[in-house]
């Protein structure tokens, strides 16, 4: 017996997902590694089964990732046998499309707005699937299942579609592409349910392990050769894990010892912080991803 | 890895229940909305933190709860919602998502996006200032987009001490008004969001730090409470099987499947379906899913379906069992609202998506405009932004739809400018066009016209012959001639006469008397108000048969009851229904006594007789007031053939 939430939340992702393959010429899944975008690519294969997904997946490489999405990554796209485009974020350095950050703080995590936007562009693609969900933050809650994009890729939150019942419009111009965000109505609680539920494999790193860390602000961050440590701040062994897998150098892991799904959703459960309470590159202002959205980003 | 464990069962068979909440700036409901993320402790230490710290920037005493919800930049500042926000919680019970919509007059385009999705609607009232205008437009919107459950929260009960009479009053007063609406289920619920009476607990810590219950008179559910346990399914139509085909599945030669959501109704195995548009008929084979083929699939379900025969189908298409199809038609009637700055043309191309299919469409005429806070009908030839009218389009492909209130996916559809590409409209359809129907009354029972009883197995069966040809073949329109007045009066009287006139006229009439019907089609009726109305609910429905087959159709009824006869009227077009009240001094009645009743009221053998201990009542509806005191039987005639004649 499935649990009849899920089943609903599933059943409307799917036809979601159907919808883009059906209304838009070249979509594409963005794959981050995370848990969401595995969530993604797990929904794709129930909804044009038994046929393959008939879409690439697109992975935005910062350069900075854990070694475990990677390998995570390659083996998914191998098994499934779909193609997988990667926008890299160094090469954008290289070519100059934009300049690093320096300083501690510096991460790539803004840089990949312009990536993201060059390899949609390069690939023609007019609809980019993501894992956006409404309750990760609050500029996030008003976002349509299918967001418009003008030619420059951006999001004009006074611009956006009505959206009623379960009709979808994608009709757009031109150089006019979508964002489409199919788990929109999905909480952190029920993707790991979810997980669970079905069963999915997920990176290593979303269970409890032992890693170097180093404490910026409250933050737990990992250490590793991305990140700009500062002299006062010590790097101490603990037991953690992640609650969303981004870009290395602003991804904090939380202390935890929930090794297994169980411990996980119960730890979920009787959590006093959002998931991106651990991301730094939300806490640099007030409306830091509805800023970030209206440029591009995810 | 691979995940042995199994989930916490703790989190099994919850379910879901969308609700959308409409209130203005001042109606507290963003702090509603914020007291049930906070109480039921679905907002995280890191949330609060910073609408603390905004709180205190704006220089704000309390943390204000509505900033949980207030999402963009330009919201905030403003201090109001302007788009339709989603927001998530869970009790052990259910998950719920609230599409949580702004008040405010230009933005009833976002209160009906919230409501297509929702299954329950809240609806706030500031219990000091009473049932406003704008609670009146949430719950007709509510009842125009069919949710099925209306919940009323009497808000800022603190601001009134708790008073119960303040509750007794807005409850009376949105009582009175919601009768003119089609909601099945309405609950009343007296809360304060600022202090959480009611919302999650009846009881909160006054002052002083004691647990009190400020509202001892309120026995009713708290707001949470019966957020849990609403029934959520039971509006689902489970009985017409619709599977509008939204992509063909075609990994290699051997298997075509056609991917979709299931609309409503079931599907199993071996069922005959028909395909639409082709009518091609076929055996259903497989239901495919990825977790291995079921036997049966069900309203909602995202499933493969293959079948027997080799048929082409694709994306538009409907698939449907062989003996219950949709209206396949290119013009039908809907009611529109406008969501876009520019006004709405009849005339101009538009493209009109419904279901998984989508085709030009041309909106031909605005039937009348929708006063969304009077509920009166106004004429008109456009819709501007947030403007809700009925209207009738003639789409260029065909369509396949059902009435929206017996099937709300394949009963809606939105409306695109194609040369933006924008979503500019949103539609629900009544039903397929029939005729030419044009009413601009203000007839403010403008949306129980729909409120008639459905058998809900029952498919509507198309007339054999539209009432427009017959009417051409006989060389008159068919109308309605409903007398009412109190036995004694005069109505069969006159009503005979009359039939006879017409007759010998060569018009094609029929008789429906109060007696004929009581003795066989009614006689399970008594005399009880409830009977009443009954026995008059039927009759209107049989004058609409033989209304519809071309007739002049006669009845003569007490019918006491002004809202009785009022929504009989509405199952006919304008001008076609004609109420004759015949009335006469209660002596004069009571001498003639054609039936003795008043005798047998005298010596109290019988209550209830309207006329004598009963009353009836009078309305505005009336075309045609014929005296008996006054008139005689052949002045009454040509009073009555004249009016008809006038309309002609």
């Amino acid at each position: 017996m499935k649990n009849a939430h899920l089943k609903v939340l599933e059943d409307e992702a799917i036809y979601i997902m159907r919808e883009v393959a059906a209304q838009f010429e070249r979509p594409a899944l963005l794959f981050s590694g995370g848990k969401d975008s595995i969530v993604m690519v797990h929904l794709a294969l129930k909804a044009f089964y038994p046929a393959k997904i008939p879409f690439p997946l697109l992975h935005v490489d910062t350069g900075h990732n854990f070694p475990e999405t990677i390998e995570f990554r390659d083996n998914l796209v191998k098994r499934l046998g779909v193609e997988l485009i990667v926008g890299s974020v160094q090469e954008s350095i290289e070519k100059g499309r934009v300049k690093e950050e320096t300083g501690p703080d510096a991460s790539r995590n803004a840089l990949q707005t312009v990536t993201l936007l060059d390899t949609l562009k390069e690939h023609q693609i007019d609809a980019a699937l993501g894992g956006g969900r409404r309750d990760e933050e609050k500029a996030r809650a008003k976002e349509r299942f299918f967001s418009h994009r003008d030619v420059f890729g951006q999001w004009d939150p006074k611009n956006q579609r009505p959206e009623l019942w379960d009709l979808y419009n994608g009709r757009k111009n031109m150089g006019e592409s979508f964002r489409v965000f199919p788990i929109s109505n999905w909480t952190e609680m029920d993707i790991w349910q979810y997980i669970a539920q079905e069963k999915i494999e997920i990176p290593e790193i979303y269970f409890s392990h032992e890693r170097r860390v180093f404490n910026r602000r409250g933050v737990w961050l990992a250490d590793t050769e991305f990140v700009n440590r500062l002299p006062e701040e010590e790097i101490v062994t603990k037991v953690v894990r992640f609650r969303t897998i981004g870009d290395a150098t602003c991804t904090g892991a939380v202390l935890s010892s929930a090794s297994n799904m169980d411990e996980i959703i119960q730890e979920v459960a009787a959590a006093r912080q959002t998931e991106r309470g651990n991301r730094h590159d939300d806490k640099r202002s007030e409306t830091a991803m509805e800023d970030r959205k209206r440029q591009g980003y995810f | 890895m691979i995940l042995t464990p199994e989930p916490d069962t703790h989190y099994l068979n919850m379910d879901l229940l969308r609700f959308t909440t409409a209130g203005s700036v001042d109606d507290g409901k963003s702090t509603l909305i914020g007291r049930l993320l906070y109480d039921s402790k679905s907002i995280f230490e890191d949330q609060m933190e910073a609408i603390e710290k905004t709180s205190r920037s704006s220089g704000e005493e309390e943390v204000n709860l509505a900033l949980l919800t207030d999402g963009l930049k330009a919201e905030r500042e403003q201090k109001i919602t302007i788009d339709v926000a989603y927001r998530y919680f869970a009790t052990p019970k259910r998950k719920f998502i609230i599409a949580d919509t702004p008040g405010h007059i230009q933005y009833t385009r976002n209160m009906v996006t919230g409501a297509s999705t929702a299954k329950l609607a809240i609806v706030l009232i500031d219990a000091s200032k009473g049932v406003l205008t704008q609670s009146r437009r949430h719950a007709f919107i509510s009842s125009l987009l069919q949710i099925p459950h209306l919940v009323v929260a009497v808000n800022k009960m603190d601001l009134v001490d708790y008073d119960e009479t303040v509750f007794n009053r807005i409850v009376a007063d949105f009582r009175e008004f919601a009768r003119k609406l089609d909601i099945q289920d309405i609950t009343y619920i007296p809360i304060s969001a600022l202090k959480g009476d009611n919302v999650v607990s009846k009881r909160r810590t006054d002052k002083n730090g004691e647990e009190k219950d400020f509202m001892p008179w309120y026995n009713g559910s708290t707001l949470l409470h019966h957020l849990e346990t609403v029934r959520v399914d039971a509006s689902d139509n489970a009985v017409d099987f619709r599977f509008p085909v939204q992509y063909v599945i075609r990994p290699n030669q051997n298997f075509r499947g056609f991917a979709g959501r299931i609309a409503s109704g079931r599907v199993s195995v071996g069922d005959e379906i028909t395909v639409l548009p082709s009518r091609t008929t076929s055996k259903i084979k497989e239901i495919v899913t990825y977790d291995g083929n079921v036997e049966q699939a069900f309203p909602g379900d995202s499933v493969t379906l293959t079948i027997q025969d080799e048929v082409d189908i694709s994306r538009g298409d409907m698939i449907v069992r062989r003996n219950n199809v949709p209206e396949v038609t290119s013009q039908f009637e809907a009611y529109l609202c406008w969501m876009n700055e520019e006004a709405m043309q009849t005339g101009r191309q538009y493209l009109l998506m419904h279901s998984t299919k989508t085709t030009l469409v041309y909106i031909d005429e605005v039937i009348y405009r929708m006063n969304v806070d009077t509920l009166e009908r106004e004429t008109s030839d456009e819709l501007l932004l947030n403007e809700i009218g009925r209207v009738r389009l003639t789409t260029a492909q065909k369509v396949f739809i059902d009435a929206y209130r017996s099937n709300q996916k394949t009963g809606s559809f939105i409306i695109i400018d194609p040369a933006s590409n924008v979503t500019v409209g949103a539609g629900m359809i009544r039903s397929k066009t029939t005729g030419k129907v044009s009413d601009t009354n203000n007839d403010t029972n403008a949306i129980t016209e729909d409120n008639r009883k459905i058998s809900p197995n029952v498919v509507w069966e198309p007339w054999n012959i539209d009432r427009e040809e017959r009417e051409k073949r006989n060389g008159h329109k068919a109308m309605v001639l409903w007398f009412t007045g109190i036995s004694g009066s005069g109505k069969s009287t006159i009503a005979k006469a009359l039939e006879r006139k017409l007759w010998e006229l060569g018009k094609h009439t029929i008789l429906l008397d109060g007696d004929q019907v009581r003795h066989g089609l009614n006689g399970d009726l008594g005399f009880s108000k409830q009977d009443r109305s009954e026995n008059i609910r039927r009759v209107g429905e049989v004058a609409r048969l033989f209304f519809e087959h071309g007739n002049i159709v006669i009845c003569t009824f007490v019918s006491p009851y002004a809202e009785d006869r009022a929504k009989v009227k509405l199952l006919f077009p304008e001008g076609r229904f004609h109420e004759i009240l015949v009335t006469c001094k209660p002596e004069t009645a009571q001498q003639r006594d054609p039936k003795g009743l008043y005798d047998k009221a005298k010596k109290g053998e019988i209550k209830g007789l309207t006329g004598y201990d009963e009353q009836h009542e009078m309305s505005n509806e009336h075309t045609i007031v014929i005296d008996t005191d006054k008139t005689t039987v052949d002045e009454s005639l040509l009073t009555i053939l004249d009016k008809i004649n006038s309309e002609d």
